[in-house]
């Protein structure tokens, strides 16, 4: 499989280790390249510095035609463009975005997004933790909602077009 | 007519300014708290220093009776973000977004995004039209933001050339209406060939641009975008 992340924070990071020890062709790429130093020295993917909001960058290292694309930057906006652009401009069919806030991500994933809420995945976390019941909604990676996208067990949504009315 | 206008930066507070003068009732969002004091101490208290991007803000903003959502931050991301939360979370009906890179343009109308303010492409324009930057030279935007005149010109290597204009596959909702040779303008016939050197006039929307130049100039390397 092949996978693109934008963003190489700690998660970023820990992801493509992940991926890449399975076996998987990984990608990372990231505006900074200190952040790289948070890869493993024997990371055997790509670590590439880029704006992975700018469909050029993207294209240039090779987002077209991955398999699964993870948009995990810090920033919640920069995080839904750059899954959008994946989506609906390149094409990707499996698209994820971090979304920490979360009215936000509950918004896009109606808009067709699979998305990931910290926020709510740690609050959930602790709260059981304290006894209270789950929170059926914060498991894992949320997906889309309210699109016609068929889904085989995966929980990675596919983004189709949210165009005007 | 209620207006909300997210980003106090220049383009904001120059709108802000120009729309109370003309009579508007608006809301400026700017999430930076000296910036928005700054214009609040020149236009009053129609400065909420809050973050647009976040729904909750937007809806505190009165975004369910918006007539007109504009964000004009620096940032594309969040002005996406903004036009689409009012969009599809509020139902406002008009949203306009600035766009700084010309790539976005389509992709956010695409989204949804009803009007786009590019300064890049507007610059861009007034320079092609004494240096061309593409093949394909932006004329003019027609009103409505999604139609552009725009002028080809053909040379040994157009697949076009040789060919009549109604032979041409052109992208849908496109029109070539005339051409320039030698100088003198005419009209394009079905039976009108395109020769080395004419100028070819077309009006078509700004997402199929890169079909039109493959038509008109040839493919462009690396692929098409769609």
């Amino acid at each position: 499989m092949r996978a693109f992340i934008a963003g190489c924070g700690r998660t970023g990071a820990g992801l493509a280790e992940r991926l890449a020890a399975a076996g998987h062709e990984v990608t990372i790429m990231d505006t900074s390249t200190e952040a790289f130093n948070r890869l493993d020295h024997e990371f055997p993917g790509r670590a590439l510095r880029g704006d992975a909001t700018d469909e050029d960058q993207l294209r240039r290292a090779g987002a077209e035609g991955v398999d699964l694309f993870f948009a995990l930057t810090e920033g919640d906006n920069r995080n839904i463009l750059a899954a959008q652009l994946a989506a609906e401009s390149l094409g990707v069919a499996q698209v994820v975005a971090k979304v920490n806030d979360p009215v936000r991500a509950e918004a896009y994933r109606a808009l067709g997004l699979a998305t990931l809420c910290r926020t709510r995945l740690l609050v959930d976390a602790l709260a059981t933790y304290s006894g209270l019941p789950r929170d059926p909604g914060a498991e894992g990676v949320a997906p889309a909602i309210g699109h016609h996208q068929e889904h085989d067990g995966a929980t990675a949504g596919v983004a189709v077009p949210v165009g005007g009315r | 007519m209620y207006v909300i206008i997210v980003g106090g930066g220049k383009v904001g507070y120059y709108l802000t300014k120009e729309l109370l003068a003309a009579g508007h009732e608006l809301v400026l969002m700017e999430k930076d708290g000296r910036r928005a004091r700054q214009i609040a101490d020149e236009v009053g208290s129609i400065v909420l220093q809050r973050d647009g991007c976040e729904g909750k803000h937007l809806e505190e903003a009165g975004a369910k009776r918006a007539a007109i959502v504009a964000a004009v931050t620096g940032d594309d991301e969040d002005n996406l973000v903004v036009c689409q939360m009012a969009k599809h979370h509020f139902d406002v009906p008009r949203t306009i977004a600035r766009v700084n890179n010309p790539r976005n343009e389509s992709l956010f109308r695409h989204l949804g995004v009803d009007e786009i303010i590019s300064p890049t492409r507007m610059a861009l324009a007034a320079i092609e039209q004494d240096i061309p930057v593409h093949e394909l030279l932006h004329l003019a935007q027609l009103p409505g933001g999604r139609l552009e005149l725009i002028e080809a010109r053909i040379t040994e290597d157009s697949p076009a050339l040789g060919r009549r204009a109604s032979d041409l596959s052109l992208p849908e909702a496109c029109s070539l209406f005339a051409i320039i040779r030698g100088g003198n303008a005419q009209p394009i016939r079905s039976d009108t060939a395109l020769e080395v050197g004419d100028t070819v006039l077309a009006i078509s929307r700004t997402e199929s641009e890169n079909q039109l130049h493959d038509a008109l100039i040839g493919a462009a390397e690396g692929g098409d975008t769609d």
